[in-house]
């Protein structure tokens, strides 16, 4: 963004490097009729995964990430061998809501404690919301070991994902 | 997304569910759980499986039965899983 102003740095983050193996995880995914904990090797084991760390349901940039992903066609149109998930604190009641409202063909894991964010570096303490963290935004696309083929996590707040940059390693899968 | 052959729909808090859990655990028996959503209007895929939109539903992939309705269910396990029973 350019704005007249400097924004926000977040704390440095810590996440898995490309070449190392990302935690394995196990929440409840959330789809379009019901949610059942599913891990995230049991993902993987199925083929290449871009999970997508994003804000809170409600905050406008889960409105804008999702909106980009699902134009773009992620694990559709593009790289359709991909299986494209989320992961936000929201409860899967909130994630069935964004799936619909975005009309998003994406599964949305639900992490409420954020653990999961923790096991990858890259919690986000929300000034002003007493007790609440959530991840940064944060891309990362493993391959069938769970081998990171491509990592970000914002180093601003907020920061957007570089889209081309990750479609760009989808493609070349 | 277990292997289990049983997969319980369920709905949070639903007393009639966790009186099929109770049954299933007394069973020994693996399940996974998939829970949907309170509003009928969003239960399509229990209405898909059995034809009702009521929880809990079950489906045994070991026996191929989809039934709903906690009295049947309970039922169906004790007979099926219980002392004697064809799958015991």
């Amino acid at each position: 963004m350019d704005l007249p102003f400097d924004v926000v740095d977040l704390p440095a983050p810590d996440p898995p490097a490309e070449g190392e193996v990302a935690p394995d995880f196990e929440r409840p995914l959330v789809g379009t009729e019901y949610w059942e904990d599913a891990a995230l090797s049991e993902l993987t084991a199925e083929g290449p995964v871009a999970l997508v760390f994003y804000t809170m349901d409600g905050a406008f940039p889960a409105t804008y990430i999702w909106n980009e992903i699902r134009d773009r066609g992620w694990g559709q149109e593009v790289a359709p061998e991909v299986t494209v998930v989320g992961l936000s604190i929201s409860s899967p009641y909130e994630h069935k809501d964004l799936i619909a409202e975005r009309e998003m063909d994406y599964r949305l894991f639900s992490d409420p404690a954020n653990g999961v964010a923790e096991s990858y570096g890259i919690v986000h303490d929300l000034d002003g919301m007493a007790g609440v963290a959530e991840p940064r935004p944060a891309v990362f696309v493993l391959d069938e070991e769970r081998v990171v083929q491509y990592a970000w996590a914002a180093s601003e707040w907020p920061e957007f994902p570089d889209y081309d940059a990750v479609e760009a390693t989808l493609e070349a899968l | 997304m277990s292997e289990s052959a049983i997969t319980l729909y369920r709905l949070q808090a639903c007393p009639f569910c966790e009186r099929v859990v109770r049954a299933l655990d007394e069973h020994g028996l693996e399940y996974r759980s998939r829970y949907i959503e309170p509003m009928h209007s969003e239960r399509t895929v229990v209405k898909r499986l059995t034809g009702k939109r009521t929880v809990p539903a079950i489906v045994d992939e070991s026996t191929g039965v989809t039934m709903s309705e906690s009295g049947n269910i309970v039922e169906y396990l004790d007979r099926t899983y219980g002392d004697g029973g064809e799958g015991s």
